[in-house]
């Protein structure tokens, strides 16, 4: 309420959202602002006559409140609590993103193989149907958890505290371990949503167009590494890797990228290593721990 | 078809505010798109037409301003407008760009009575 002239229509407050700014009620005929706009900068005008009969209560106006509200808000605020969660048990998550069809799942399984002496793994999994992903990954021995998104065509902070709960729930999330999250085969959709994971790491086949990362530079400018997949076939495509790289980084300036092939193993060695790095950062940021 | 998600989180998130507010019916909501964010400004209008299908904001017009993109050219040093990701400074023609604004996705304000 304005402690001048005591004008306060409808004590306006919005509670968790962005302040009410400065901004002038709608009704020409008042010239009093909503509480909390006004820092008494405004002029009071000579009002005739008692407050409340100028002020016509009983009359609902117009009125704008200014919001300036995040739409991804409660995404990003859960995003938040997912990566303090993992942070705290000093585990590495990956959110992995790609079209559908660029080696994602085969590059787990081959990861989870080589990987399992060093850490605990657990995965989970993000389609819009089926748990074929998820029983390849338990057919290595490791815990996964399948999201099915439906219609849905990327996965969000909400499903993935879900998944984390399941994991948790199964003693299946141990702490300095690795989580890696497969998203939804899309490369539009999963770049607006923040997941709580340390980092998005995109992958393009070079069955691809070398053009993808200008095509859908969103993606390649949320992730923060690359990795080429699929490069035995290269011999027998017109795949320009030097192109792509070079468009990689149009996007995203200084993209660290990986060349590899689950195949031939080239590139493995470079993936773990960056993989092991990771790992150790999170294990080190966790400590100490109680 | 991610603008359908964020349709659906305009809708919650205006209802709540208008629920705080005690008011009774929402005419027009502004949202706020920057040119660079992860949304097709268009697409997510249309979406909260159909997001907001019985609901409070049944009748609310849906309006979007459009916010310019902006980045700091570590080439050139220059502060510069940029139209879309992936173009480069329009000033040294470098790619090496830290985008400083028009990534915004918000609900700018609503008009309730």
């Amino acid at each position: 309420m304005c402690t001048t002239c005591g004008c306060g229509h409808g004590e306006t407050t919005i509670n968790g959202i962005s302040p009410v700014r400065r901004k002038r009620v709608a009704s020409a005929a008042h010239g009093y602002r909503l509480p909390g706009e006004h820092e008494h900068e405004h002029e009071h005008e000579p009002v005739a006559g008692p407050l409340g009969a100028v002020h016509a209560p009983e009359v609902d106006p117009e009125r704008t409140l200014r919001l300036e509200h995040d739409i991804l808000a409660s995404n990003d605020a859960l995003a938040d609590r997912n990566r303090a969660r993992l942070a705290a048990q000093g585990i590495f998550a990956l959110n992995l993103v790609s079209s559908p069809g660029s080696g994602k799942t085969t590059l787990l399984v081959e990861t989870i193989r080589h990987w399992q002496q060093h850490t605990a793994v657990a995965v989970i999994e993000g389609d819009q149907q089926t748990a074929n992903d998820a029983d390849r990954i338990r057919a290595t021995g490791v815990p996964a958890v399948q999201i099915n998104t439906g219609k849905g065509c990327h996965l969000d902070a909400h499903m993935v505290a879900q998944a984390l709960d399941t994991l948790r729930g199964d003693g299946a999330l141990a702490s300095d371990s690795l989580l890696l999250i497969e998203n939804v085969g899309n490369l539009v959709c999963p770049a607006a949503f923040d997941l709580g994971e340390a980092h998005k790491v995109a992958i393009l086949s070079v069955t691809e167009g070398e053009d993808k990362p200008l095509k859908y530079p969103d993606m390649f400018r949320a992730a923060d590494l690359m990795i080429l997949s699929k490069t035995d076939l290269l011999p027998y495509l017109d795949f320009d890797v030097e192109a792509a790289i070079r468009m990689a980084r149009q996007v995203r300036p200084g993209l660290p990228v990986i060349c590899l092939s689950v195949k031939t193993g080239a590139g493995m060695d470079e993936w773990l290593g960056w993989l092991k790095a990771g790992c150790g950062q999170a294990q080190r940021a966790a400590e100490p721990r109680e | 078809m991610h603008e359908l998600s964020l349709a659906e989180n305009v809708i919650r998130i205006v209802e709540a505010a208008a629920q705080q507010a005690r008011a009774r019916r929402i005419s027009r909501v502004r949202l706020g798109v920057g040119a660079l964010a992860h949304v097709e400004a268009e697409t997510l209008q249309f979406c909260c037409g159909l997001a907001a299908r019985q609901t409070m904001l049944a009748d609310a017009v849906f309006e979007v301003e459009r916010m310019p993109g902006r980045a700091h050219c570590n080439g050139c040093g220059q502060d510069v407008a940029l139209e879309r990701i992936g173009l480069p400074c329009p000033q040294c023609g470098g790619f090496d760009l830290l985008v400083t604004a028009g990534e915004e996705m918000q609900v700018l304000e609503i008009v309730v009575a």
